[in-house]
């Protein structure tokens, strides 16, 4: 029941606060459209490639296989591997993790303990690599120490969690 | 350069593994069918990404990221000490955390970068990350957003039954590999100088 009134009633609370301090809501909202579809024009031509690339690996039967491959080293995480390729390219694409995740949302159902899994992945994780060279990269720091080390643990303990909490809320 | 060797290696292992299994055909027609699909994703994902950025844009101009900076003073003087005393940096790190908060992915890159040049100025080292440096960036490449509207947006493509039902999960997950990564900071600080 919460659940289902979560999204109306934090958009109607967000809207209703704005418009009591004076806020234009609707040119607001419709300028923050005109954003989603900057955003979205951004990762549609680099999702055409990248989903084209996966659906051939998962046609090819090599998704399958790598999964299989990867079974004893994941089940003793915790995790379904089939969620394998979405682990790899997470750190290094959002985009390309985009594609792997719809991608497993398709092949074995959206309301799935996969497809779950990997939404709760993409949700509660970052593209690593990215942003520490961007930051990094923009503030002049050049030795970066334990950055790396640390948020890659935080990342795979973020795919262990997020596949336990899935498993917590959903079975 | 990475994502081009990246979608090499993808398309040479696609090819090699359909040419041994006999897989060929389905393999062919999965290159197409994946580029028709990345289009129709983007248009049945855009509707929710345009409302949930509108209402981003609502939570700004209302000021509450202003707001959600003022909580985070008490846990952003724990984390960094230079901000202690320093009420501007404090508040661009505290800017910086709560546009992360509100998912506000154009301004909290921006913001992160400055956040992040200012404490490695302060640091006074040439190069090196300071300690806080490698805490924002940490705290940086970990997602702590609310609500992760571009995943709700591709769960409702996909037709899910509710496309938020993740949200407790994704609240848990992030906020205990969050606190991995900064226990893995404070512990690895006394060791990688």
């Amino acid at each position: 029941m919460f659940w289902q009134l979560i999204t109306p009633l934090l958009i109607f609370g967000v809207v209703s606060y704005a418009l009591l301090r004076g806020v234009d809501v609707f040119g607001a909202l419709i300028a923050g459209a005109r954003d989603g579809l900057n955003v979205l024009l951004r990762i549609v031509p680099a999702l055409v490639p990248l989903l084209a690339a996966i659906t051939m690996l998962r046609a090819s039967g090599f998704l399958d296989a790598f999964s299989e491959f990867s079974r004893p080293a994941f089940q003793w995480l915790g995790i379904p591997p089939e969620c394998a390729p979405l682990l790899i390219v997470r750190p290094f694409s959002g985009s390309g993790a985009l594609a792997v995740g719809v991608e497993l949302m398709v092949s074995h159902g959206v309301d799935s303990l996969v497809g779950r899994t990997a939404a709760v992945m993409l949700g509660s994780t970052e593209t690593t690599f990215y942003a520490v060279s961007v930051i990094c990269g923009a503030a002049g720091v050049t030795k970066t120490r334990f950055i790396i080390p640390a948020a890659l643990i935080a990342d795979l303990f973020g795919f262990i969690m997020a596949a336990a909490a899935v498993r917590w809320f959903f079975t | 350069m990475a994502m081009s060797v990246l979608l090499v290696v993808m398309m040479l292992c696609a090819i090699i593994f359909a040419a041994f299994q006999g897989t060929t055909a389905e393999m062919s027609s999965g290159l197409l069918d994946g580029a028709k699909d990345a289009v129709g994703l983007a248009i049945s994902m855009a509707g929710v990404i345009c409302l949930w950025c509108g209402v981003v844009e609502v939570m700004r101009r209302s000021g509450l990221m202003e707001k959600l900076a003022k909580i985070l003073r008490w846990p952003i003087s724990a984390l960094f000490p230079e901000a202690r005393k320093d009420n501007s940096l404090r508040g661009d790190i505290a800017a910086s955390v709560s546009a992360n908060l509100l998912g506000l992915g154009n301004a909290a890159t921006p913001l992160s970068i400055r956040a992040a040049t200012r404490l490695h100025d302060i640091s006074g080292r040439s190069g090196k990350a300071s300690n806080s440096v490698c805490m924002l960036v940490i705290l940086g490449s970990c997602s702590i957003q609310i609500i992760p509207a571009t995943i709700a947006a591709a769960r409702a493509s996909q037709g899910a039954a509710n496309p938020f039902d993740i949200l407790p999960a994704v609240w848990i997950t992030t906020v205990l590999s969050c606190t991995v990564g900064i226990v893995a900071g404070v512990l690895l600080k006394r060791v990688w100088k």
